[in-house]
């Protein structure tokens, strides 16, 4: 215990000195969030579009999408926000940071993650909670304290079953270089593919979301208990209940993966 | 058990090489071929040879960073792949070519990170500190961001950050590179003090021989990826510098001198270099020689550079 708790208040100096280094451009900073949020909505808009023709997605309503999406959006935004910035590792590892960091007393994962902490990033974030309450209003929930509670543990799960995920992608960095793309795609794609009801999807994606990479528990399933609404897919009620243990397993796994890949690192020249 | 210990550690690095559209050939790089030897605590240890000879290799494998192909590494009684954290706290590790410290920060917040990150106690760190920041002349610049600072500032910066907490270790990949002559002289000066005041064994991997001249007793020369030479630096000029330069500044300029036991090397105006052996000529006999058949107005004679040496051990290999 007293070892995270030192953990923690490392990580908060080291985010902190990051965020106060970019809170100093202030306009630049409320520029990009404002920016990251409007081009979120676009992305919302899509969806819209969408029902504009339809009136159902896959026995899904509008509101009802819009609730899938919009816990995804926040689970996304949260992990976007702590560990977005593993897309940089290619980056650390062409210019030798990972060396650096390898020779500090801390885990090399832990010290990826603080190196920084992209507050510009929470449009995306801020963009998926007024969706998320216009949802709530419009699907016209039945609360209950299981409801509730949730609503509140579904994003939290969400954002450590795309960390597991990304932590994973990240590490091709340290077999190919210039990996980026190939992990953005999935990153990205991941984001896609938890926004919409995974009833949609045919049967080979269906699984693959569900038990290859589970983003079927980002928001598809705890979405169904929280509406109340018979899964069309017809899959086991306890499937909605899971997805704190399937965060739990999906960053361990993507630990696992690092450890792995931290093995093979190479280094660069000098 | 020594402090430091390698036995016929390599390092295989496999590259893909493109060849053409999809096609990739496979190449072996043997970074690293089988290197051993043993470093006592408390020394202070040159460790030369030219890009691509695997020095830096070397020290990535000693701290942890890049895991060995074959062979065993111990380091303060640790394997530094499989125990980097537990040995990170016993190391201070600079390389030249990079920057530890946080880029945006003031140089004394990244103190103050480093002093949490290796959890120094706070009356150890302010002793620390204080005797570095005396030492290395960092008061001018502590609270300035490390971006806005010189290269020497920087590197005297690094070297705090190596050894605020203590180390046993300090492994250096080319501290002096791109610097000044008056900060190359202070790094030096700091690398003396912390070996010699403080015990602290020190691994130093340079281009610069001037560097292992002035500091160290022995040194390891490597080339391709193998330890060429492994001894002190006397031994290594009392074997190979067997060439000394007597130089003579002529009345006037004439042909070149011919003595027995030296060589004209050169011939520019009224001066001369000739070399010899210093096992067969001494420099009075020679002189003499010289003064008998020229008017001299000035002479000097030049010891063999280490440079020299180590240009002839890399082109001629180990006698």
């Amino acid at each position: 215990m007293g070892e995270v708790l030192a953990l923690a208040g490392i990580y908060r100096r080291l985010v902190g000195a990051r965020i106060r280094s970019q809170l100093q451009y202030r306009l630049s900073f409320a520029l990009n969030l404002i920016g990251a949020g409007l081009i979120s909505f676009l992305d919302f808009a899509a969806i819209l579009v969408l029902f504009g023709q339809v009136d159902a997605l896959g026995e899904w309503s509008v509101a009802e999408v819009a609730l899938l999406y919009a816990i995804s959006s926040v689970a996304f935004a949260a992990t976007d926000l702590a560990i977005g910035h593993l897309d940089l590792l290619p980056k650390m590892i062409r210019e030798g940071d990972l060396d650096v960091i390898l020779v500090r007393p801390l885990g090399s994962l832990f010290q990826v993650v603080s190196s920084d902490f992209a507050l510009r990033r929470l449009g995306k974030g801020l963009q998926g909670l007024v969706i998320l309450v216009v949802a709530l209003v419009a699907v016209d929930l039945d609360w209950t304290l299981g409801r509730a509670l949730m609503l509140v543990v579904t994003p939290v799960a969400g954002a450590f079953i795309f960390a597991g995920v990304w932590i994973a992608l990240a590490t091709i960095a340290f077999w190919l270089i210039d990996s980026i793309e190939v992990a953005n795609a999935f990153t990205y794609g991941g984001n896609f593919l938890s926004q919409y009801p995974v009833n949609i999807f045919g049967s080979w994606l269906r699984r693959f979301v569900i038990f290859v990479v589970p983003l079927a528990f980002v928001s598809y399933f705890p979405s169904l208990y929280i509406l109340d609404k018979e899964d069309p897919l017809g899959l086991p009620l306890a499937l909605q209940f899971v997805s704190p243990l399937v965060a739990v397993a999906s960053v361990a796994a993507g630990c696992l993966v690092w450890r792995f890949a931290v093995r093979h690192y190479r280094s660069t020249g000098s | 058990m020594a402090q430091i210990e390698l036995e016929g550690v390599e390092k295989v690095f496999t590259v893909w090489a493109r060849r053409g559209r999809l096609r990739r050939q496979r190449t072996v790089v043997r970074a690293v071929e089988g290197i051993s030897f043993s470093i006592e605590a408390g020394s202070l240890v040159g460790y030369i040879g030219p890009n691509g000879a695997g020095k830096s290799t070397t020290v990535k494998m000693l701290t942890g960073i890049l895991v060995p192909s074959a062979g065993r590494i111990s380091v303060a009684g640790l394997e530094p792949s499989s125990q980097r954290i537990e040995l990170a706290r016993k190391l201070g590790v600079v390389f030249g070519q990079r920057i530890q410290l946080w880029w945006d920060l003031p140089l004394l917040d990244s103190f103050e990170l480093l002093r949490h990150i290796y959890r120094i106690p706070a009356e150890r760190y302010r002793e620390n500190l204080d005797a570095f920041v005396e030492l290395l002349d960092l008061g001018p610049f502590l609270a300035t961001p490390v971006r806005q600072l010189s290269l020497g500032q920087r590197m005297r910066g690094e070297l705090t950050a190596a050894m605020l907490h203590d180390p046993e270790i300090l492994f250096l990949d080319e501290p002096t590179i791109g610097l000044d002559v008056v900060a190359k002289a202070r790094v030096r000066e700091f690398l003396t003090r912390v070996n010699r005041e403080q015990g602290v064994t020190v691994l130093l991997a340079t281009h610069d021989l001037a560097d292992i001249e002035r500091l160290c007793s022995r040194m390891l020369i490597l080339d391709r990826g193998r330890v060429i030479y492994d001894g002190e630096l006397q031994a290594l000029r009392d074997r190979y510098g067997d060439e000394r330069t007597l130089i003579v500044d002529l009345e006037e300029p004439g042909p070149p001198i011919d003595v027995p036991g030296a060589r004209v090397a050169k011939v520019d105006g009224p001066r001369q270099w000739l070399t010899f052996n210093r096992r067969e000529t001494s420099a009075a006999e020679l002189t003499a020689a010289v003064a008998a058949k020229v008017g001299l107005q000035d002479l000097a004679i030049e010891e063999p550079q280490v440079e020299d040496i180590v240009r002839r051990i890399y082109t001629e290999g180990v006698a």
